[in-house]
């Protein structure tokens, strides 16, 4: 489970079955400070974010089981919005979603 | 899942039998702005995408969550093909410009 | 398992059903010796775990699953101990009282 942010959206209307009206979503992973860390990618959503939203999403098989339908080649989505991460250390960050 | 571009197919005649009856795509690897990222997937096409298609491919044991690809060795499978994309409001791509 | 260090906490608000009344930890990966080793992920905690503590985590689903006693979780990144030492070819190279 990492941090990301949302960066877009996007559109797919075949997929694969069992997908339909699934939102599919761009997203940058971020690292412990909000910095962008590695390539963006593509994510299903089980909650409703939107560009713009600091969210956290879970990779690998467990992406599929956060959907309704949890048998679908799925390898990332995103499970929650993040309104605060608190540090302990001088860098320190907040956000509160708006 | 990553964003590619459908620019080939792979035909083996010698491979495992698990691995017959698949159709093989070559994906090239795009990235958020739609550009080539330099690398390339061979991977299982669950959607019936050709040549051109701008397809999401899911990696690891996800891919393995398909009909076809249940109990096979396969390690990237086609999950969606993409009409378009948006960053931050702006269109990136969209399927009917890029013909 | 991953050795990490808790560097902060994770407030979410909205989130699937399964993490609901979670405490979520943000966690730095560290090597025995403590060096920083791979990106900062999300841990649920099991154990009580605070800010600054070396902890044990598990990075797979049924595994998490198991522990949470989450059948259907969709989970991945879970605390599931303390470390109190590091032993490396007969050297202690982490030691939780002198730290």
């Amino acid at each position: 489970m990492f941090l990301a942010r949302v960066t877009g959206r996007l559109v797919a209307t075949i997929s694969y079955p069992g997908l339909d009206g699934v939102p599919l979503q761009w997203i940058q992973p971020l690292d412990e400070d909000g910095q962008p860390c590695g390539p963006q990618l593509v994510a299903c959503a089980a909650i409703s974010s939107g560009p713009g939203d600091l969210v956290h999403y879970v990779d690998g098989r467990e992406a599929a089981v956060a959907l309704e339908e949890t048998y679908v080649p799925v390898d990332a989505t995103i499970i929650g919005y993040v309104e605060q991460v608190q540090r302990a250390d001088a860098t320190a960050w907040v956000e509160v979603q708006p | 899942m990553m964003i590619s571009k459908v620019v080939g197919s792979v035909v083996a005649t010698q491979k495992d039998e698990k691995l017959e009856n698949l159709k093989l795509l070559v994906l090239e690897v795009h990235d958020q702005n739609g550009k080539a990222a330099g690398s390339y997937v061979v991977a299982v096409d669950s959607v019936g995408a050709g040549l051109g298609d701008m397809v999401l491919y899911a990696t690891g044991s996800s891919a393995r969550q398909t009909t076809l690809t249940d109990g096979r060795p396969c390690d990237a499978v086609t999950m969606a093909i993409v009409d378009s994309w948006d960053l931050g409001g702006d269109n990136v791509y969209e399927k009917w410009k890029d013909v | 398992m991953i050795l990490a260090e808790v560097i902060g906490t994770v407030v979410s608000p909205v989130q699937i059903p399964v993490l609901d009344g979670r405490k979520l930890l943000l966690l730095k990966p560290v090597s025995p010796s403590g060096a920083p080793a791979g990106q900062a992920r999300i841990g649920i905690d099991t154990i009580g775990a605070g800010m600054g503590d070396r902890v044990l985590v598990i990075q797979e689903g049924n595994s998490s699953r198991q522990i949470l006693q989450e059948p259907q979780g969709a989970v991945k990144t879970v605390i599931v101990g303390f470390v109190d030492e590091v032993e490396m070819g007969g050297e202690i190279v982490y030691d939780h009282a002198n730290s």
